[in-house]
């Protein structure tokens, strides 16, 4: 058998595999916080909320109304991209002449509103959602069993992610948005609705993080807790990454789930924490990020 | 000038007449042992407009060093007190001068993550008992004369310590040092071109802020007598930044109100509502930076500096 | 005008701090429980914990000594620091007796320092680490329903008899489950097997795939579960995802009808598990399931049990002490026969720990059950001292 560090190969792939799947998590929700921050300049402290509250649509929408996965992955992104949008609306809206430090805060505010009532509602341990018909079963790879869902998650992610960075960085549709963070008033002057191009634009973000909860929810369990664990280290994938860089995000993001994945093999007890030396290592050499400009 | 005065004797003689009140001793020093780490986290925030997003690693590492150095080693509390304080000051540095050369949302962030890394650290070490958390930590003895274990006791030890900290974070700011501060936050640029040297001056403020959040940190230990992961947790960074923002940031007074405002409301809430004291939290927090950004004392300040003078 | 105005402040808020506190009434015994309300512990006890008291309470009449027995009760969250404030400031303000500290042995374990240094009787019923009798057992503790040196002894024991010699142990992060760990340990090598590995999973984990792997790639016979609750229940299920049942057989170090009942009995079928307690052991114990079914809907876990009979048990001695005072009460404890629904013949030994007899138990597979919680069949019957051991523990501080 051949090893590396030490360590056997079929060990290894298999780490690297499931770190993949990780990464496909990371990137999906990194990119949704870098579309934000990128295109509006909010740090979005909510997106792991929106993110768990996907997760709970999609279970609520199964458990009370019989909508299976399929749908959900369509309508948990909306309905709680609809809430963000509300959120926008009536709160950070006011914000944006302040210090952007005040829409870091009081999103920070929304997370804990949002988590504490799906606590006391439903309890902080998870809730089983069941991984759709279609897609049970495993890929015997050789040197591990791979749950198809899991494969799926993989493939959804990277579709997205891709989508959204054609979207933005090849259509007009987000050369206007571009245009819009640049400048706004002069946008405006042509006559474009930059509000209601910022509104959306918060919304999509969030729609991400829901899409991101719904494939989740079959492998971690539906739990209010389980975006505020995850938050910070997308923050951290997003930093690395440049703050406003959508394709530094992606592939950041993907690049961290192998590298923890990685880690897991060789030295365990630093896969929590090799996401944040990454990101102090990358702040000091170039502080604006991988693929930042500043 | 007179009214101020007033607050301030009639809060020193509830400070001392508490426990003879029949107010649980306990509660009131992890009170000011907060209030305390809220005056240091302003020290940032509102006099040097710096917001650390992770201002636990700097309470919760000291408390833990303290704590360990005490109960397992033997060391005196006074000695146990200052290893803890050099060991938040040694993080200060380091995280500071990592995190200082960026501004803003970088700045926050990057101290966000940095403290998640001390957090994760603490997990893992064997020192800290991870989840188990370090139990059991003795009060000791003041210099070995002064026994800690009475309640009573305890508390005029950390209310002395208090209002020397308190007397000494007035003392920095009004000094000329805090007037750079001041100068910094107004208009950095405008600093950098007179040639003051910007990012040595933020670095002694955040080394400073640390190191008296570990004292705060280390003095909770002891009265409590347990140090664990939520010291360190990005619960507790939360918390002081709600502490800080109700109270009024940029007032001296603001933290400790918002200190004790919201550790009653936890104590008070915990039994009753359980999972709603996040909700409620969440939502002064939206409050605050919605409608009410001075916080309370700073609406206080407010409403008297509009009544004409006698 | 200024000043008084000013003055308002300190003192309300001194008035608000003063009077959320409140003072002990003497003419009460008070019972607290501080448990796991919510989180990965809450089905095994939680609020059907805090009901169980309270049919004990109703069944011994409502008073002892002339005074009105009142229940408190706190969700600890799973952190140390918050069962030791709460048990401390229940002690010190209002007047605890005993209390009750469910699941988490780390919160336990905190706890049972709160309960020396106030001198409150302290049952550790959920928490299941022997040290609680052993490094760290006091005067004050009295650990209840089982510990992991059963668990291990039941258990391990009978899966390494059956053959399963090579074992791997995912365990839960903190005091439990490195207890847990280390008692199956000694088991599986007294009896000629070995352990090749082992991996620390945080406590609350969902996601158990990079650690299943982990297992797979050990080449270990039998996976050892030393968590409990939704880890537990978590981990089985991922392990079933995985493949990894196919080619290892799972120990559940610790399960409770809670889980099995969240699991099925198609994903649980075939497991073996230690318990000292059980609804359908007989006629008694059948009653009190019915009683417990009506109210929650469920039938009563062994800790749930543990708990009316703990209350009882303590409720009785008071009776019989005339007082609530801690030393007496657990003079008297250690000196008590205990013979109840939950436990016959069973006795607290000098380190605090409940000896009684223990059940090896397989779950029944989807045919064999016949009715609603059905669950279990009886392997084995385990004698206290074969299950706990004959001799106290010598790392017992008290134990000289």
């Amino acid at each position: 058998m051949t090893t590396v560090f030490g360590v056997p190969l079929p060990a290894i792939l298999g780490q690297l595999m499931l770190g993949l799947v990780n990464g496909s998590f990371y990137a999906l929700l990194s990119l949704g916080l870098a579309v934000i921050f990128g295109l509006l300049g909010i740090v979005n402290f909510a997106h792991g909320a929106f993110y768990m509250l996907g997760a709970f649509a999609a279970y609520i929408a199964l458990q009370t109304f019989g909508v299976n996965y399929w749908f959900a992955l369509l309508l948990s992104p909306l309905l709680v991209a609809l809430l963000g949008v509300v959120i926008e609306r009536l709160f950070l809206r006011h914000l944006y002449r302040l210090d952007p430090l005040y829409g870091l805060l009081l999103t920070f505010g929304v997370a804990l509103i949002a988590e504490g009532i799906m606590r006391d509602q439903f309890g902080a341990s998870g809730k089983s959602y069941p991984v759709p018909e279609l897609l049970r079963g495993v890929f015997n790879l050789g040197f591990m069993v791979l749950p198809i869902y899991r494969a799926w998650v993989v493939v959804a992610s990277v579709t997205v992610c891709g989508l959204t960075w054609f979207l933005i960085e090849r259509t007009r549709l987000g050369a206007t948005l571009r245009a819009a963070t640049e400048n706004a008033q002069l946008v405006q002057a042509f006559g474009i609705n930059v509000p209601l191009i910022v509104m959306g634009t918060y919304g999509a973000g969030v729609a991400l993080a829901a899409l991101a909860g719904v494939l989740a929810a079959p492998v971690v369990q539906v739990s209010p807790l389980m975006g505020s664990s995850l938050v910070i280290v997308v923050f951290a994938v997003v930093v690395i990454g440049g703050m406003g860089s959508i394709i530094g995000a992606i592939i950041s993001g993907l690049g961290l789930g192998l590298i923890e994945g990685f880690t897991k093999v060789i030295y365990p007890e630093a896969s929590n924490i090799v996401v944040f030396v990454i990101m102090a290592v990358v702040l000091m050499w170039r502080p604006a990020g991988l693929f930042g400009k500043e | 000038m007179r009214g101020s005065v007033a607050v301030y004797v009639l809060l020193g003689i509830a400070a001392l007449a508490a426990p003879l009140l029949g107010v649980y001793p306990v509660f009131m020093a992890q009170l000011l042992c907060f209030a305390m780490f809220a005056c240091a986290f302003n020290l940032l925030l509102g006099y040097t407009k710096m917001l650390s997003f992770g201002h636990a690693a700097y309470f919760g590492s000291s408390a833990y060093i303290t704590g360990w150095l005490v109960s397992v080693h033997g060391w005196g509390t006074l000695a146990g007190i200052l290893a803890g304080v050099a060991v938040a000051m040694l993080l200060g540095i380091v995280i500071g001068a990592i995190a200082v050369r960026r501004q803003g949302i970088y700045f926050a962030m990057i101290t966000l993550a940095l403290s998640q890394l001390v957090f994760f650290i603490c997990l893992q070490a064997d020192f800290t008992g991870g989840e188990n958390g370090l139990q059991g930590i003795p009060r000791g003895s003041i210099a070995g004369m002064i026994p800690l274990d009475r309640d009573a006791t305890m508390y005029y030890f950390v209310l002395a310590i208090f209002v020397a900290i308190y007397l000494l974070v007035r003392r920095i700011v009004r000094s000329p040092f805090g007037h750079v501060l001041e100068a910094i936050r107004e208009n950095e640029p405008r600093a950098i071109s007179l040639g003051y040297k910007v990012d040595r001056y933020k670095l002694v403020a955040f080394v400073l802020s640390a190191s008296i959040a570990g004292l705060a940190g280390s003095l909770k230990a002891l009265t409590l007598s347990f140090a664990t992961l939520s010291d360190v947790s990005q619960g507790t960074s939360g918390e002081v930044i709600l502490m800080t923002l109700l109270g009024g940031s940029g007032t001296f007074l603001g933290p400790v109100v918002g200190a004790g405002i919201v550790l009653t409301l936890q104590q008070y809430l915990s039994e009753r509502v359980g999972a709603w004291v996040s909700v409620i939290i969440g939502a002064i927090f939206v409050v605050c930076v919605m409608i009410f950004r001075r916080g309370i004392v700073g609406e206080i300040q407010r409403r008297f500096a509009r009544r004409p003078l006698p | 005008m200024k000043i008084q105005r000013f003055a308002i402040l300190p003192c309300a808020v001194l008035a608000f701090i003063a009077g959320s506190q409140a003072i002990a009434a003497g003419d009460q015994v008070v019972i607290g429980d501080i448990d796991d309300l919510s989180g990965v512990y809450a089905d095994v006890q939680g609020p059907g914990g805090i009901e169980a008291i309270n049919m004990a309470i109703a069944d011994f009449g409502g008073t002892v000594l002339g005074k009105k027995i009142v229940l408190l009760s706190v969700d600890h969250q799973n952190k140390p620091d918050i069962g030791a404030s709460k048990f401390r400031e229940w002690a010190d303000q209002n007047g605890l007796n005993m209390l009750i500290g469910g699941s988490n042995t780390g919160v336990s374990i905190a706890m049972s320092k709160v309960a020396v240094a106030k001198k409150v009787a302290f049952f550790a019923i959920g928490a299941g680490g022997a040290s609680l009798t052993g490094a760290d057992c006091t005067a004050y503790t009295v650990h209840y329903a089982y510990d992991t040196t059963a668990l291990a002894n039941g258990t391990a024991s009978v899966i390494v008899k059956n053959g399963g010699k090579s074992w791997f142990f995912l365990t839960a992060d903190y005091a439990f489950g490195t207890q847990l760990q280390d008692s199956a340990t000694k088991v599986v090598l007294a009896n000629g097997g070995k352990v090749l590995g082992a991996v620390r999973v945080p406590l609350g984990t969902t996601d158990f795939s990079s650690f299943l792997l982990q297992a797979q790639s050990s080449g270990a016979q039998v996976l050892g579960l030393a968590n409990a609750g939704t880890d537990f229940s978590n981990s089985l299920k991922g392990a079933n995802e995985f493949g990894l049942t196919k080619t290892m057989t799972p120990a559940a170090l610790l399960a409770f009808l809670s889980d099995i009942n969240s699991l099925t009995l198609q994903t649980a079928q075939g497991l073996y598990l230690t318990t000292g307690w059980y609804w359908d052991l007989n006629e008694e114990t059948r009653a009190f399931g019915k009683r417990f079914f009506a109210k929650m809907h469920k039938e009563p876990t062994m800790t749930q049990a543990a708990y009316y009979s703990a209350t009882l048990q303590y409720l009785k001695v008071v009776k019989t002490v005339g007082s609530t005072d801690a030393d007496k009460v657990m003079a008297e404890l250690k000196k008590t026969k205990i013979n109840d629904m939950f436990a016959k013949n069973g006795y607290i030994r000098a380190d605090g720990l409940m000896i009684h007899t223990m059940y090896v138990m397989q779950v029944k597979t989807p045919a064999e059950s016949k009715y609603p919680w059905d669950y279990y069949k009886v392997i084995k019957v385990m004698p206290g001292e074969e299950a706990f051991g004959s001799q106290p523990d010598p790392t017992c501080p008290l134990i000289k």
